[in-house]
């Protein structure tokens, strides 16, 4: 039936959502082949159906989805439309399923080594002596120091990073033809990131698992999978091996993706224009500390030390993983932390230490667009109400000309005036993000602080953003301080950058220095772990076919 | 451990507002209950009669002292005398205590009971239809009267059926209906919580993962999801103690059994100040205790919980 | 945006479902479906509170005979056409008294609400809005009037006040204060901790007016779905009063005094005490089917 030795086929593959009375087709006619020992991304955004994808595979579907055409086989086995009890026994045992997130899918109240232990009693093995020595293996197999000890830990004693290890653990503990990694690595730090995907790739090369890798970061994908699949509404819209389709994409929508991607696409690094270098500075934080206590008596300095200028027109990104202090520093720009030490001038206006009614007068010249565009807006206003609030606030012009203004601050983040009397539930969250900084924007602040304001969108929606805030910044002269965790991000829209890690900042200087010759060792493990920076071609350039032969 | 003496404390504070205000309320007030009862002219008491009578009821002493005397009192597990009979109070409790336990025990095993029988299978059936009846089944039973069932239960098990004898019944017959009239308003609420907690839990990623290791949906069920489900339940578990004390008032009431309940509703009728007043600071002791141990079970049941009792960590990110 | 995202199906499915039998498959739903769906059930609970209503207002419209006086020769007549659920051991048509006694427990159960809501409400708003002091000491008054059994704190108020329907309803209100202080208070330390809260002072508001335009909308539609939940309990409440002989004194055609007072008659004439009853339930089952739904159509 195939060239090569398949381990999962899949024809032709249609999934409804019973939505009310409605079907609504998520999957339509999917077809993809995944051979031995190969890696497979199924890239997309969301909504593209990448996750029904692996969910109709393992028999997951949610309650009211079903399969309504095509066939899935494992190997020679035809699993289409097996019922639950039937396909028990192939989940864990041939198919792995290494989960999204690591924080909630470990089952809190269990420890480690019995969760890991779960996969093999579920599948029989009745010896408790075998069992528990078998999840030792594992536990030390994916890189867990003293498995003994983490054992009989509970999942909150552990990193994001260990937890992960764990669900590898357990999802290799049979031995699995198959591992399905589910957006495996996508809330993990870059560096953890790494040293997952690598442990990963290692475990494929050693037991000649096939894994199919669902993923929306095209970057991660083009690093470490051999073929890719680019799904978009539930359609394939272009598969083949991966250089060749990185080198030519033949579809739009790749095309698009690939430019968006922020590590993969061009970038034109923007440096500081001489004049914004001489103007005095939007912001100057010096010496800032700041301590939360821990405990008794014991302090965590979140802030330790940290300064910084950014000229007037100009994004400064301060970047770090997560735990690094950068969000803290924000909300000390913003007067919503009191620092224990240092200052913080704004226009040369020192604001720490004000009162209320001083700071609320300062915050006019300082705003803030949220990571969570969900969150961060009132769902019972309507956008034109969200957009006036701040005139409001600051009794700026009667009522008739705030929403004039409003209308236009909605006009130039490139919304349709319709939206003006919607509620941020009608929105999607690209457009909720555009709402957000139309609010940030309706004072002319000098300074806009956006903390991780565009990573929780798509990356066809983030490069739009991206590119609506340097349009802006243009226009109106307006500087950036931009927290993010994502130096691609930060390449693309920072003229200068700070490195923080554990509250200190351990490189500051230009995007292209910083980048380009990064002179500490953190920033260079930093950069060094940014996928889709690796030369294409992988380092074990393999096909398919050949990998079959023994 | 400063946790823990911190709750206690606290649950200490609540208890003795509780007392002070029901001091203030029902024992200071003026026109109290021996005057209403004494004055009454068919007695025929003279002015001195009736201030030695308050005298030997403690009414006559300042109220600061009044206060103290009745708060060491209370403490030493004397709560006074009941103006209506002048047995004292802690008597009469002690005598109604075991009828009135056996009734709430037995409610609250059975309410667990159903609870738990009715939150499980609607869960794990197969049918939907069976699902969606059972899941109405609480909401039904939390809106129907105590006292209501209670009465439809005899006539339908006693006057229809002929199944339980309601005159001179044994011990353990006599039983049967007032249990199951405790017992179904107490279960309501205990299966509304199990049933949220293993929609909710059952919805979290990690029950997920266990299907995808392949597992079923009783093995997910009873090795996954009850464990998670156990603390919302037993708090609400702690809270019900309320619901079983005012049930066994209704309880006793309509089946005409001797109890704390009984004693409850005959104090109120007959402006019993006194026995109320045990009555309801016994209640509030009992209700502070169950609920202090549930809050000190929680870093039991929940292993995040102990590391947060010890030291708050201060996260940021 | 027209079409729904994967991603708000799946969110949408993380809440619990409501439809039995999903053996831990969660059901994906949108936003879109949770909002259109039309519940009969909801319906049928607004009509019968319509109905009750109507009664409460106009009983004579509904019942002519009259509820008090009754003729002795049609003593304890099982339900029929003339007397739809019979009539009492004086003759008295039942269908009229139920009919006249909507009025004593919808206005009770409103008295009860109203103080419930008001005095609630505030006292979780104000310890909700500002900390310290002022904060805690509410909420150990709180912590007061939960720690005595509801029915037991109730007698206690009664005991003071006197007996009557004017006396159980504010008894029954009083123990509803500490549900609704909690509730409030929870919801406005959710809402103030939220991300438009602190976006909301980040543009210039002022705390009052961040309280008016924020976080009191968007925290008192739990409080609002709480009052008819508590509406339902109230009646309850009210009838149990009466039943216990605490509430309105006969002949008032009260609901509880009415299946008091067909207590005697069970063996014989069921009626008396199951119709009065089922009305009850009717009525308790629609305000808590309402309640859901109101927090139902909340959640977003």
């Amino acid at each position: 039936m195939t060239a090569y030795d398949s381990v999962l086929t899949v024809r032709d593959l249609s999934v409804a959502y019973t939505v009310g009375r409605n079907s609504l087709e998520v999957l339509r006619g999917v077809d993809l082949e995944l051979g031995r020992g190969e890696v497979l991304a199924v890239v997309g955004e969301s909504g593209s159906g990448k996750t029904t994808t692996a969910q109709a595979v393992t028999g997951l579907l949610a309650a009211n989805g079903r399969v309504t055409g095509g066939t899935v086989h494992l190997g020679d086995t035809d699993i289409t439309g097996w019922s639950d009890r039937r396909m028990r026994a192939v989940r864990g045992a041939r198919i792995g399923w290494i989960p999204q997130d690591p924080v909630t899918s470990l089952n809190p109240v269990k420890r480690i080594g019995d969760t890991v232990a779960e996969a093999l009693l579920i599948h029989r093995w009745k010896d408790a002596a075998a069992r528990s020595r078998r999840v030792i293996d594992l536990l030390e197999r994916v890189g867990i120091p003293e498995p003994a000890r983490r054992a009989r830990q509970f999942p909150h004693e552990l990193s994001g990073g260990m937890r992960q290890r764990v669900l590898i653990a357990a999802a290799i503990a049979l031995e699995p033809e198959l591992l399905i990694a589910d957006e495996a690595t996508s809330a993990l730090d870059v560096t953890v990131q790494r040293t997952i995907l690598d442990l990963i790739d290692d475990l494929r090369r050693e037991n000649g698992t096939s894994v199919l890798m669902i993923t929306h970061d095209l970057a991660v994908a083009a690093d470490r999978a051999d073929r890719l699949l680019v799904l978009k509404d539930g359609r394939v819209r272009e598969a083949g091996a991966t250089d060749a389709l990185l080198a030519a994409p033949s579809d739009d929508y790749t095309r698009r993706l690939l430019a968006d991607a922020p590590s993969l696409g061009d970038v034109t690094v923007r440096t500081v224009p001489d004049a914004a270098r001489t103007a005095p500075p939007v912001l100057e934080i010096a010496g800032l500390v700041k301590e939360f206590p821990v405990g008794r008596g014991e302090v965590f300095r979140a802030v330790d030390d940290v300064s910084l200028r950014i000229a007037p027109g100009t994004t400064h990104a301060i970047v770090g993983e997560s735990g690094s202090g950068k969000t803290t520093t924000a909300r000390i720009v913003l007067g919503f932390t009191a620092p224990d030490a240092g200052t913080v001038r704004l226009s040369g206006t020192d604001i720490t230490g004000l009162g209320r009614e001083e700071m609320r007068v300062q915050r006019r010249r300082v705003q803030m667009v949220y990571q969570n565009p969900f969150a961060s807006l009132d769902p019972r206003q309507t956008v034109e109400q969200i957009v006036a609030e701040p005139l409001r606030n600051f009794r700026l012009g009667a009522a008739p000309a705030r929403r004039a203004r409003a209308a236009e601050l909605v006009e130039q983040v490139a919304l349709p005036s319709s939206v003006l009397g919607r509620r941020p539930s009608e929105l999607s969250g690209g457009q909720r993000q555009r709402v957000a900084i139309a609010r940030a924007l309706v004072l002319d602040p000098e300074l806009v602080v956006l903390d991780e304001a565009v990573s929780a969108l798509d990356v066809t929606v983030q490069a739009q953003l991206l590119e609506l805030l340097q349009r802006l910044q243009d226009e109106r002269g307006v500087s950036y301080l931009f927290i993010s965790h994502d130096l691609a991000v930060v390449r693309r829209i920072s003229h200068e950058v700070s490195v923080m890690r554990r509250g200190r900042i351990v490189e500051q200087g230009p995007v292209s220095d910083v980048f380009d010759s990064p002179a500490d060792a953190y920033t260079r493990s930093l950069l060094d772990a940014i996928p889709g920076r690796r030369p294409h071609g992988r380092a074990t350039p393999t096909a398919p076919a050949e990998r079959t032969t023994p | 451990m400063r946790y823990v003496l911190g709750r206690v404390a606290q649950a200490a504070l609540v208890l003795l507002i509780a007392f002070t205000a029901a001091f203030v309320l029902l024992q200071a007030m003026p026109g109290d209950a021996i005057m209403i009862k004494f004055q009454n002219p068919e007695l025929g008491l003279s002015p001195e009669q009736i201030a030695r009578i308050r005298e030997s009821y403690g009414a006559d002493v300042p109220l600061v002292a009044q206060y103290g005397h009745t708060l060491l009192g209370f403490l030493g597990g004397d709560f006074g005398y009941s103006v209506v009979s002048g047995t004292p109070v802690s008597r009469l409790i002690a005598d109604a205590l075991p009828n009135t336990l056996v009734l709430a025990l037995s409610g609250f095993v059975l309410a667990v009971v159903v609870a738990v029988a009715l939150a499980v299978t609607a869960t794990l059936s197969r049918f939907a239809w069976l699902g969606t009846a059972l899941r109405a089944l609480p909401s039904l039973f939390v809106s129907v009267p105590v006292f209501w069932l209670g009465i439809m239960l005899v006539q339908l098990f006693s006057f229809q059926l002929g199944l339980v004898s309601v005159i001179n019944p044994g011990p353990i017959e006599g039983l049967i209906l007032p249990v199951l009239t405790l017992a179904v308003p107490i279960s309501a609420p205990l299966a509304q919580i199990l049933l949220r907690s293993f929609d909710e839990i059952g919805a979290q990623p990690f029950v997920a993962v266990v299907r995808a290791r392949g597992a079923g949906a009783g093995w997910v069920l009873g090795r996954n999801v009850l464990r998670n489900a156990l603390l919302p339940t037993l708090t609400m578990a702690g809270l019900l103690f309320g619901e079983l004390i005012g049930g066994a008032v209704v309880t006793e009431t309509v089946f005409g059994r001797a109890g704390i309940g009984r004693i409850t509703e005959q104090a109120v009728s007959q402006q019993d100040t006194p026995v109320l007043q045990a009555v309801v600071l016994l209640s509030a002791l009992v209700f502070v205790v169950i609920n202090l141990v549930v809050d000190l079970l929680y870093p039991v049941l929940d292993p995040r919980l102990r590391s947060t009792v010890r030291g708050r960590k201060a996260v940021s990110a | 945006m027209s079409a729904p995202t994967e991603q708000s199906i799946v969110a949408g499915g993380t809440e619990a479902s409501p439809s039995g039998g999903a053996r831990f498959a969660p059901r994906a739903r949108t936003r879109a479906e949770r909002r259109r769906r039309v519940r009969p059930t909801v319906l049928l609970s607004w009509i019968v509170i319509a109905v009750a209503v109507a009664w409460a207002i106009a009983p004579g419209v509904f019942a002519p005979a009259d509820p008090v006086a009754g003729n002795a020769a049609d003593a304890l007549q099982a339900p029929g056409a003339a007397h739809w659920f019979g009539t009492d051991a004086t003759g008295r048509d039942m269908y009229s008294r139920v009919v006249h006694g909507a009025i004593h427990s919808l206005s009770g159960a409103l008295i009860a609400v109203s103080v419930g809501l008001v005095v609630g409400t505030v006292l979780g708003v104000v310890a909700g809005a500002v900390d310290g002091v002022v904060s805690e000491a509410i909420m150990r008054l709180v912590d007061v009037l939960l720690a005595i059994p509801q029915l037991l704190l109730m007698l206690s108020i009664i005991i003071i006040l006197g007996f009557g329907t004017a006396q159980a309803a504010v008894a029954v209100g009083i123990t509803s204060i500490a549900a609704f202080a909690r509730l409030a208070r929870s919801e406005v330390v959710r809402v103030r901790r939220s991300d438009y809260v602190e976006a909301a002072y980040a543009s210039g508001g002022r705390r009052v007016a961040v309280l008016v335009r924020h976080v009191l909308p968007n925290s008192l539609t739990a409080v609002v779905a709480l009052a008819a939940l508590q509406f339902g309990t109230a009646i309850l409440l009210i009838s149990t009063l009466g039943f216990l002989g605490y509430g309105a004194p006969p002949p008032t055609p009260e609901w509880g005094l009415m299946i008091a007072e067909g207590r005697n008659y069970v063996a014989t004439s069921w009626w008396l005490t199951t119709l009065p009853g089922l009305v009850v339930v009717a009525v308790v089952i629609s305000a808590n089917r309402i309640s859901s739904a109101l927090n139902d159509r909340d959640r977003r």
